[in-house]
């Protein structure tokens, strides 16, 4: 078989313009294919980071708008296989407007307790004494940093929608995260002071750090059935499932991935299809000819197939090129989920789009190559068109 | 002279494979942003379709949703007397305050519970709604723990249908009605007394907003400078048309992404389109030298093959409108970042968006077919009759 190579090559290079724009074709197409077969697997797929699997969140059962008592973290904390529990408030407010590029996620935290529960940050401990030690004192993320060209010692001013105040707050650390770092961190104590104690010591979430991975559907079980006939009642889930709730909020996320990746798929079929039969078209007589040089009918087959292979590979890797350029702007973007923040092609669902291309190319081809190898020489010498 | 537009389409009928196989191509494309302009258009559409143009809503100053807003009730007695409120028919002011909380309930999309909207109102509140009405049941009575949910509710929520109960606050709430809000999104919220859900949330100092009728289009200006300026209310007020128009920025980040994808799904069906062209002009050499022969002009054989690349694509896009039509009317949701829970909405395929889809398909047969086609003119006479 791979001694026709050469020939397989060469019938490719014979109408140059039709190859290439076929190879673009297929590359636009599976580049758009192969970001959204990323994005699916890194939200749906990807395994869980071994930090981020030993943490729970906690809200109240209701929904995520309403808060749960400050006194729930000690009995939270009594439960076996809990190491940490740390209060979150969502802050929202404005920075400075509401362009998209001063939107990132505000929260007011214990912040003696921040690094523990979320122990794969990295912060220069100095920087972490200070933030604790200040209570108006923030720590961002680098990239939050990078985007607002703000450093430490600078301040940031947060304009309050849901809690009626302004606060001043001093950067006093940046820390860094393997996934998502565009937040601001500051103190819970310094936001319920400023509104004159109007927390009433009420929690909008509680961050759990579990000992083990394994230890988390057991806590997510206790931590529920111990308030289950509070006035209070909570919902507890790892981590993830509590982003994953934000993804699906979305609405039918993974229907919409999945029937555009359909719709691109049948788009390649359709192109690279055509191409072949356009091809084999034109040389019904050149297979003729092959058949009277004494080429079988399955060497005839197996390089109109291997054309067709050849093409939809190239196009491949050069969409996939494509793709890995095209995940760039993902990482960009709002992540509604972290994992989308450091969204590359994973060498899986490389793979998986170049066999797919493959596999696209050779069904794509097989109907005009069974067709010309099957043809009787008199009448494909006959064909002059 | 033209050369007849009938070569042109029998010459597609000819290479029929080819030329469904192309088309097919281009319809995919049109099919996908047909129905994300569908599903924009359908989000904008229940957005718009809420609002009252007469009416005035009021936060707190600062805040941009009703979610995070509060406002205390001595405010709202000041309010009442402002001038420019329009008087119902029983001589009452039509000023209505509200809470809205947001509260979870399992949904057929997510089992996990998508995040309602519930508003807590007075009768005049519902008497200001004169868009919605009862499909079935009968509205909740005031100091009962009754709600009335929306149509998309009804649908989407198998836990809200009619006669069920929900739980939420300290208890539980009987579903005596369901409202039809025609396109709006009142479909997709649960409706209360406000006084018992007030005191269920533990919000009885103050409402979440104010909702107030103005006397006439001059005077919405007038009351909402008014209510902005008033140093003792610190409330801000805008018209309720800009505060909905200001939601459909959901919408807008769906229509980004979706024509990210069109435009590269576009160049791999342009130049598929490009490739059958450039096919159809080498088979048809001689067709060509010939029609040259007969007289026809360069131009000519270019509009001519141009136009049928038109006809192609136009084949593609009308395909494409009618992949996307059993959409039409298909019912969704997302969430809505201002009010943070699930807004449902319908797809809806108008004829402006068939139009945008059909000359989507054409800019593309435009640009795919026209290298093809000036090569085509280009060809001299001798070369073009001497090819096979």
């Amino acid at each position: 078989m791979l001694r026709y190579l050469p020939l397989v090559a060469k019938n490719c290079l014979r109408n140059r313009r039709r190859t290439i724009l076929t190879i673009f074709s297929v590359a636009a197409s599976l580049s758009l294919l192969g970001v959204l077969v990323a994005i699916y697997a890194a939200v749906y797929l990807s395994d869980t980071p071994p930090a981020q699997a030993l943490r729970l969140a906690v809200r109240n059962k209701v929904s995520l708008v309403f808060t749960m008592p400050e006194a729930y973290s000690m009995k939270i904390k009594t439960i076996p296989g809990v190491r940490e529990v740390m209060t979150m408030q969502w802050f929202g407010g404005l920075y400075k407007d509401e362009t998209p590029h001063n939107i990132f996620p505000r929260f007011a935290v214990d912040p003696d307790k921040l690094f523990t529960v979320y122990n794969e940050v990295k912060i220069p401990e100095d920087q972490k004494l200070a933030f604790i030690r200040e209570q108006t004192a923030c720590v961002i993320g680098k990239s939050l940093e990078r985007k607002l060209n703000v450093h430490v010692g600078d301040r940031i001013t947060l304009k309050g929608d849901i809690f009626p105040v302004t606060l001043e707050l001093t950067v006093r650390g940046i820390f860094e995260a393997p996934e998502d770092d565009e937040l601001l961190y500051f103190h819970r104590k310094y936001l319920d002071e400023s509104i004159r104690g109007r927390l009433k010591g009420e929690v909008g979430m509680y961050m759990i750090l579990a000992d083990s991975a394994e230890s988390v559907p057991r806590i997510a079980a206790a931590v529920d059935d111990q308030f289950r006939n509070s006035p209070v009642q909570t919902k507890t889930e790892s981590e993830r499932a509590f982003q994953l709730g934000f993804v699906n909020a979305l609405g039918n996320v993974k229907g919409f991935l999945l029937s555009i990746c359909a719709a691109v798929t049948f788009t390649i079929l359709l192109v690279s299809g055509n191409t072949m039969a356009m091809s084999v078209r034109e040389r019904v007589r050149e297979v003729g000819i092959l058949k009277t040089l004494g080429f079988t009918r399955e060497s005839i087959l197996g390089i109109i197939l291997g054309e067709a292979l050849l093409l939809a590979l190239i196009g491949g890797v050069l969409g996939l090129a494509l793709a890995q350029a095209l995940c760039m702007f993902v990482r960009q973007a709002p992540a509604f989920i972290s994992q989308t923040k450091t969204l590359t092609i994973q060498p899986l669902v490389g793979l998986g789009c170049l066999a797919l291309a493959g596999a696209i190319g050779l069904v794509s081809s097989f109907v005009p190559a069974w067709g010309a190898a099957r043809t009787s020489i008199v009448e494909a010498l006959r064909r002059n068109d | 002279m033209a050369i007849p537009i009938a070569y042109n389409l029998r010459n597609l009928v000819v290479r029929k494979t080819t030329t469904i196989m192309t088309a097919l191509g281009i319809a995919l494309t049109v099919a996908v942003l047909l129905s994300i302009l569908a599903l924009v258009n359908g989000l904008r559409d229940a957005f718009r379709s809420t609002a009252n143009p007469l009416n005035v809503l009021v936060l707190r100053k600062g805040s941009n949703a009703e979610l995070t807003s509060g406002v205390n009730r001595t405010a709202y007695q000041d309010m009442k007397f402002k001038a420019g409120i329009a008087k119902a028919a029983n001589g009452e002011p039509m000023i209505s305050p509200e809470g809205v909380v947001v509260i979870t309930l399992p949904s057929v999309d997510n089992p996990d519970g998508s995040n309602v909207t519930l508003r807590g109102l007075t009768p005049m509140g519902i008497q200001m709604r004169e868009q919605i009405k009862l499909a079935t049941g009968r509205w909740f009575e005031p100091g009962k723990r009754e709600v009335v949910v929306g149509k998309s509710i009804a649908a989407r929520f198998p836990a809200a249908r009619m006669g069920q109960k929900l739980f939420f606050g300290r208890g539980e709430w009987e579903v005596v009605g369901i409202m039809d809000a025609g396109k709006s999104a009142a479909n997709s919220e649960t409706f209360a007394d406000l006084n018992l859900m007030g005191a269920d949330f533990g919000r009885t100092q103050g409402f979440s907003s104010i909702l107030i009728r103005a006397t006439d289009p001059v005077t919405v200006k007038a009351l909402v400078n008014d209510l902005e300026n008033d140093q003792r209310l610190t409330v801000s007020a805008r018209t309720e048309a800009s505060y909905y128009e200001a939601q459909t920025v959901s919408g807008a980040m769906i229509e980004y992404l979706g024509f990210f994808i069109c435009s590269i799904m576009a160049v791999g069906s342009g130049f598929a389109a490009t490739n059958t062209m450039y096919a159809a002009v080498a088979r048809r050499s001689r067709e060509i030298g010939t029609l040259r022969v007969l007289g026809f002009s360069r131009g000519s054989i270019l509009l001519s093959f141009l136009g049928e690349s038109l006809l192609l694509s136009l084949l593609g896009g009308i395909l494409g409108c009618l992949l996307v039509l059993p959409l039409n009317g298909l019912t969704t949701g997302t969430m809505n970042w201002v009010t943070f829970s699930e807004v449902a909405f319908n797809f809806q395929i108008t004829p402006v968006i068939m139009a945008t889809g059909v000359l989507f398909a054409m800019i593309l047969g435009a640009l795919g077919g026209f290298f093809p086609a000036s090569s085509a003119s280009r060809k001299e006479i001798l070369t073009a009759l001497r090819e096979i």
